[in-house]
């Protein structure tokens, strides 16, 4: 049986800062929505459908916060769906909501995804005491260190590469709006100069605790041909899980993202990543992940991601832009960062990314993972039509 | 539409207190008895699909372990809603529409004795201005039980026969926790006694989906899913009608359950209240209806929070199974006094 083609018509994003001190969640949302409304030039009465995301409810301390949001998304009266797969959440949401035009269940749906940091503490939000359970090992920098060294002991990465990542990511931030961190004065050197949090990752080389939201307006053939601008097209979407932790498992490459990619490409047709896709927004919270997930998502051979970013490939102005917007280490509202890898996908190949517009990009990959590196979100996202 | 059907149901023995199982130990004879009434394994499965509440656990990303159970190894299609299970079947059941799926599994899951779970619900109402007040789950349901009494829509007498009625259907439910004579007892918030709201228990429950001809060869008679369809209403008790359920009524309407009969309908209203709200949004009282009402005893029987709403749309799909019934009607809520409301409609060949 065939799918309905699903069409991205709108996009919005709040300004992400580190407290939106003059909105309730409940102002930031629709916020997202509004603007992602108005970019499509649809109405809340155009919209059948609600998807939406978050990380875990005790970063907000409000238990299944949909039900509370209901109002300020316009889905009174509508169905409702509330997605929630830790930190890949904003990518499977968004792919949620795709299935629900795919299948033809609805026509036009409204997704979204958001955190509000700043309600709580993300950190002890994490770090309720659960007997003979391992701890997170003083968040999620503390899990990922070892696993970072495991990438660097085994394909003898430079201890410069996580440094080169920040420094561009921040960079590329600038250009961007809607990004958290605009750090105008950062150099190379202050970033290999900042101090050591998790060895051998470096306070600049971490994502910020940010408050915002992202939300994108997913519709069929129908709504895109009346759309005001050119509509993206989803070529392909996918999920994976593995567990969390358990003999065999390969933290630096894991099976799920692999296999993930490979189900996205399968969809999309593409077999040459490398070549084929023309911007990647990639899940990066720690700098060095950008190397690790090259070569997990087969833009590189096993041991040579980061050479591709050593050699300037992933910069803005290279051959495979990783990270256009500034990515997860200028922005994350963590239940918002995969949709904003799968909207700023979107951007590129609509054109309308602006000042972080990778020249002539039709083709580009939004990525998200997480839990202890398990969960993974990936679509690809084209300016055609599928099918032509 | 791509023809979807529920196959296989299985649930745990619901209890009061599970302090020495773990969510993945309960979680995971359910999930082998539903793939052992279909002959499947885990690997065969093509998506999967999970409601349960970070909350009840009490701590963050507590569905990550539960994916243990499933045996996610290969890596597996997934994914989780922060809901009750019944959503994340709405979510199987779109997935198995687009044609990428021939299967999905189903589970969900909830433990209410880690706390005190009126006080925990409290936690989903408006976190500015509703939630610091700490008005808990039954003081909300007995809000709309007393406007249904002041419309002259109910007693406390036809409350009581709800109660009597959906425990002595328990009596032959061998997972129910509350089943037989139950006394109305005192007054736990006026007008609702004791006997008027669920029991607080801890239970697991796992349903299987699949599409056409593979439905037809995993079971003798699959429970076919001819609409499902859910809604939400605005989240302040202040500006609705506690009295009637709108999101119900539409939801099954779009689900087609008003186009012929139904002979079973599987309610989820933890409140005798919440089940006189829903008979009359889903329009079962007519006087001359022989539709049976939560056979199962409903949610009055079993009411591990997070599934409770997947097992009246499990029960309902066994019962086609067993041959009792050939079309249900299953019902899934979520919010205060009713906010959320799904619909499904099952039907045998």
């Amino acid at each position: 049986m065939s799918k309905e083609p699903v069409a991205v018509v709108g996009i919005g994003q709040t300004r992400h800062v580190a407290a939106r001190r003059d909105v309730s969640l409940a102002g930031l949302v629709r916020e997202a929505a509004r603007r992602a409304l108005d970019d499509a030039q649809l109405t809340w009465a155009d919209i059948d459908a609600v998807v939406i995301g978050k990380a875990p409810d005790f970063f907000e301390g409000v238990m299944m916060p949909e039900l509370y949001l209901a109002d300020a998304l316009g889905a009174v009266g509508k169905p409702m769906l509330r997605v929630h797969t830790a930190g890949s959440v904003g990518g499977s949401t968004a792919l949620v909501a795709t299935n629900l035009v795919a299948a033809r269940v609805h026509r036009t749906v409204l997704t979204l995804a958001f955190e509000k940091q700043s309600e709580s503490n993300a950190m002890w939000g994490l770090s309720l005491p659960i007997p003979f359970q391992q701890p997170l090992l003083a968040g999620a920098g503390g899990f990922f260190a070892p696993h970072v060294r495991a990438y660097m002991r085994r394909t003898g990465a430079p201890d410069t590469i996580g440094s080169l990542v920040a420094y561009k990511d921040r960079r590329n931030a600038l250009k961007n709006p809607y990004a958290h961190l605009h750090e105008k004065d950062l150099t190379l050197e202050k970033v290999q100069a900042s101090p050591m949090l998790w060895d051998p990752i470096r306070y600049s080389e971490t994502c910020p605790s940010s408050d915002g939201a992202c939300a994108m307006i997913l519709t069929d053939r129908t709504g895109a041909a009346r759309a005001p601008h050119p509509a993206a097209w989803v070529h392909g979407g996918a999920m994976r899980s593995e567990p969390t932790l358990f003999a065999g498992k390969d933290f630096v490459s894991p099976q799920a993202g692999k296999d993930c990619a490979a189900d996205v490409y399968r969809q999309a047709g593409i077999t040459d990543p490398r070549r084929e896709i023309d911007a990647v927004e990639m899940y990066v919270p720690f700098s060095w992940y950008e190397p690790m997930w090259l070569e997990n998502l087969g833009f590189a051979e096993e041991g040579e991601g980061w050479k591709l970013t050593e050699s300037g490939v992933t910069e803005l102005d290279g051959a495979l832009p990783v990270n256009p917007s500034g990515g997860v280490l200028s922005t994350n509202p963590i239940g918002a960062s995969g949709m904003i890898r799968f909207a700023e996908a979107t951007l590129q190949v609509r054109g309308t990314a602006g000042d972080h517009q990778v020249d002539g990009a039709r083709t580009a990959l939004g990525h998200a993972y997480g839990g202890g590196s398990q969960f993974f979100a990936m679509w690809l996202v084209g300016a055609d039509t599928p099918g032509g | 539409m791509r023809e979807v059907a529920i196959v296989a149901f299985g649930q745990s023995v619901h209890v009061r207190d599970s302090a020495e199982t773990s969510e993945v130990e309960m979680l995971m004879p359910v999930l082998h008895d539903v793939l052992e009434q279909t002959g499947l394994a885990a690997r065969d499965i093509d998506f999967t699909c999970s409601g349960s509440s970070d909350y009840l656990a009490g701590r963050a990303f507590s569905f990550t372990m539960a994916l243990d159970g499933v045996g996610a190894w290969p890596p597996i299609s997934e994914s989780h809603v922060e809901m009750d299970g019944a959503w994340a079947l709405y979510e199987a059941w779109v997935k198995l529409l687009t044609g990428e799926a021939e299967t999905a599994l189903v589970y969900a899951y909830g433990k209410s004795s880690p706390g005190d779970v009126r006080e925990v619900l409290t936690r989903q109402l408006d976190p500015y201005y509703v939630a610091p007040l700490w008005p808990d789950s039954v003081a909300l349901a007995a809000l709309q039980a007393q406007a249904l009494i002041d419309a002259g829509l109910t007693d406390e007498r036809v409350l009581a026969g709800i109660a009597a009625r959906s425990r002595t259907a328990a009596e032959s439910n061998p997972h129910a926790q509350l089943r037989g004579v139950v006394p109305a007892g005192e007054h736990l918030v006026a007008p609702l006694r004791t006997g008027d709201c669920p029991p607080i228990g801890d239970g697991a429950a796992a349903v299987v989906l699949a599409a056409g001809d593979t439905a037809r060869r995993l079971t003798d008679r699959p429970a076919w899913i001819r609409g499902l369809d859910h809604r939400i209403e605005a989240h302040a008790l202040g500006v609705r009608d506690l009295t009637d359920s709108p999101s119900t009524r539409l939801a099954a309407e779009r689900a087609g359950a008003f186009a012929r009969p139904v002979d079973t309908a599987e309610l989820h209203a933890p409140f005798t209240s919440q089940e006189v709200v829903l008979r009359r949004a889903l329009k079962l009282d007519a006087p001359d209806s022989t539709v049976r009402i939560n056979p199962s005893g409903g949610a009055l029987a079993t009411n591990p929070v997070m599934a409770a709403g997947l097992i009246r749309l499990g029960e309902a799909a066994a019962r086609i199974h067993r041959g009792e019934s050939d079309r249900a009607l299953a019902h899934a809520t979520s919010g205060p006094c009713l906010q959320q409301n799904l619909v499904a409609v099952l039907e045998g060949e």
